[in-house]
């Protein structure tokens, strides 16, 4: 489903060029848990971006559900992003201002889609992450685990193809870290390809395939039999 | 995205900082405030003078001695003579055209009145019966001045209603004799309060036959002569006439000067339009400033809420999304403004006519379209960088921002 080749970015920094990401090849299957490690400045992050439609490689072809989405333009794939991609943050990025229903519903409004259909749909997330009390509390009232749940909820609003994790147990205690991945493990058998990023081996290990990297390349991967 | 949604996220984000919202608001309005509150100024002021123009009479032709020659001096100027005066003769025979219904001889003078021990100055108008026709006057008391010969000097006078009071008090002014000047004359009527209008007051005139006033003040000429012609569609028929009269008359020489009320009307009508133009210009730099405000405002919204920018984009917002959002605050914001300004002028303008009740102020409907547009106008102008700047911020870096 996901089909890197080759791709490459690199990043202008004073007057050097600094690569991110060399010639990587990677396919991501649908269905497919995959957790990505490597030191701080190995490019996980910016692999995430690119996969994510965030950022462009400088060479190299992406094809998503096989069409090559690195030569669309910017509004074309920021309607990719809205229906194939889910992000989930380690900061959880959640709007300060919205309650924790709006904040779910985001993605639904900005892909215009009709008010019934919303409300139904973030009724039924709020009730499957447990949030179904917490729906009129800014995130200010919530506790971490509960705003991460609230992103995956978003994340998941668009019933996405790919849902990827950056550090999505970062800022999170322990208990509420492997909560946290047990939700975002239950879209793996939707048939959702999961990509974390993570710099916990205990988390990475989860993963069926965990990719390590290294100053931008991919240096192994180890295949498990997935679940702890 | 629907519309509404995105209004309705456009007000949450304003309502999210609610302080910086009023303040905006209350900029955009006191733009608009002034736009309405000073054209209205204007506006009142040139009705007050159109008002004032049209209370002299109707379908007015003043002539004047004397000729304004855009060429300068004329020749007899040169030879110390000063224009030939406007005579009782030249009124007489105005009345000749056709086009002329009446009209009212004016000279004016000033001298002291005097009833028993009071006396002051007072402003002598002489003038025939007609005037009260010509000028529109009404009397409270008595009757105007006697029709008949125009040469005739009978000692009679019609007393300003403010003179009246301040001579006589609650005492009868009919029938009572006062002095002005050297002279005696019987008081036959008292003027109704008019006040002031085109600079004489005629609550504190003294009317009295023209040929009284000739010999009171020992002159013989006319300061103008106040022609009446019989319809609107005659007027200028009654000005060609008066010109000709008068050219055969002062042997072939044009030495009058006639003009029709219209004609002034007009001219103090666009002089007036362009001041009140003016001022609303002035007005609407305020307008520009809180455009301004806008704009720093939204930059710093842009700023402050790059992560949010960030993440709609991330969610799968494209830039023209994010562009409308920004955009719909600012239009929001000015049009609240605006329509919160134009209440405040409309007080504004209340009040004003409160304080002052003979200005006749009202803010003309140009001015009020015109400041809402450029209300709403500024307001869109001054978000397309801010919103540019928003939409065009690469996600990557404003999700890491912290």
């Amino acid at each position: 489903m996901i089909a890197l080749s080759q791709v490459s970015r690199s990043f202008t920094v004073g007057d050097q060029q600094v690569a991110a990401l060399r010639n990587i090849d990677l396919n991501i299957a649908a269905g497919d848990y995959v957790s990505i490690m490597g030191p701080s400045g190995s490019g996980k992050s910016t692999l995430l971006n690119l996969i994510g439609l965030l950022d462009r490689p400088s060479s190299g072809t992406y094809k998503l559900d096989g069409g090559n989405v690195t030569d669309l333009n910017d509004e074309q794939q920021a309607k990719v992003r809205s229906e194939k991609i889910g992000f989930v943050f380690q900061a959880f990025h959640l709007v300060p201002r919205l309650t924790a229903a709006m904040n779910i519903e985001l993605p639904l409004i900005l892909a215009g889609v009709a008010v019934a259909e919303r409300k139904a749909r973030v009724a039924q997330l709020l009730e499957n992450y447990g949030l179904a009390d917490r729906a009129d509390h800014r995130p200010d009232q919530l506790s971490g685990g509960q705003r991460q749940r609230v992103a995956i909820a978003r994340a998941t609003s668009m019933h996405p193809t790919v849902l990827l994790a950056d550090e999505p147990t970062g800022n999170l205690d322990q208990t509420t870290g492997k909560e946290v991945m047990n939700l975002l493990e239950q879209m793996v058998a939707q048939q959702v390809a999961l990509i974390v990023v993570t710099h916990d081996p205990v988390i990475g290990g989860r993963a069926t395939r965990q990719l390590h990297m290294v100053d931008g390349q991919i240096t192994s991967e180890n295949k498990s039999s997935g679940g702890t | 995205m629907k519309l509404i949604d995105v209004l309705l996220f456009a007000s949450g984000s304003l309502r999210g900082s609610r302080t910086r919202t009023l303040l905006m608001i209350l900029a955009m309005s006191i733009g608009v405030a002034s736009v309405v509150v000073l054209t209205g100024l204007g506006e009142g002021a040139r009705r007050y003078v159109i008002n004032q123009f049209s209370s002299l009479g109707t379908n007015l032709v003043i002539v004047f001695p004397g000729r304004t020659e855009t060429a300068g001096i004329g020749p007899g100027m040169l030879l110390g003579q000063i224009p030939r005066e406007l005579s009782l003769d030249d009124a007489q025979a105005l009345l000749r055209s056709r086009a002329i219904k009446r009209l009212a001889p004016l000279t004016v003078g000033s001298t002291q009145i005097s009833f028993g021990a009071l006396n002051r100055e007072v402003v002598v108008l002489g003038s025939t019966a007609d005037l009260i026709d010509v000028r529109q006057m009404s009397l409270s008391q008595g009757r105007f001045l006697p029709a008949g010969d125009i040469r005739s000097s009978e000692s009679v006078a019609v007393l300003g209603a403010k003179i009246t009071r301040e001579l006589f008090g609650q005492e009868p002014a009919i029938g009572a004799r006062v002095r002005l000047g050297d002279r005696r004359f019987r008081v036959i009527g008292v003027m109704a309060t008019q006040g002031e209008s085109m600079g004489l007051n005629t609550d504190e005139l003294v009317i009295v036959p023209v040929a009284s006033a000739h010999m009171l003040f020992n002159t013989s000429g006319l300061l103008r002569i106040l022609v009446e012609a019989k319809s609107r569609d005659t007027v200028e028929l009654a000005k060609h006439d008066v010109e000709e009269i008068m050219f055969e008359r002062h042997g072939g020489e044009r030495d009058v000067t006639v003009i029709t009320q219209d004609a002034v009307l007009a001219t103090f009508d666009r002089i007036l339009r362009a001041l009140t133009l003016a001022v609303g210009g002035i007005a609407s730099i305020s307008l520009a400033v809180a455009g301004i405000l806008i704009m720093n405002v939204m930059l710093i919204a842009v700023s402050q809420r790059v992560k949010e920018i960030g993440l709609l984009k991330a969610l799968g917002a494209p830039a023209v999304q994010i562009r409308n959002l920004f955009f719909a605050e600012a239009i929001l914001l000015s049009s609240i403004g605006s329509v919160a300004g134009l209440i405040l002028g409309q007080a504004g303008v209340m009040v004003i006519a409160q304080i002052y009740p003979t200005l006749p102020v009202a803010a003309p409907w140009w001015a009020v379209l015109a400041a809402l547009g450029t209300s709403l106008g500024t307001g869109i102008l001054f978000s397309v960088w801010p919103a540019r700047r928003a939409a065009q911020l690469d996600p990557v870096m404003a999700l890491a921002r912290s």
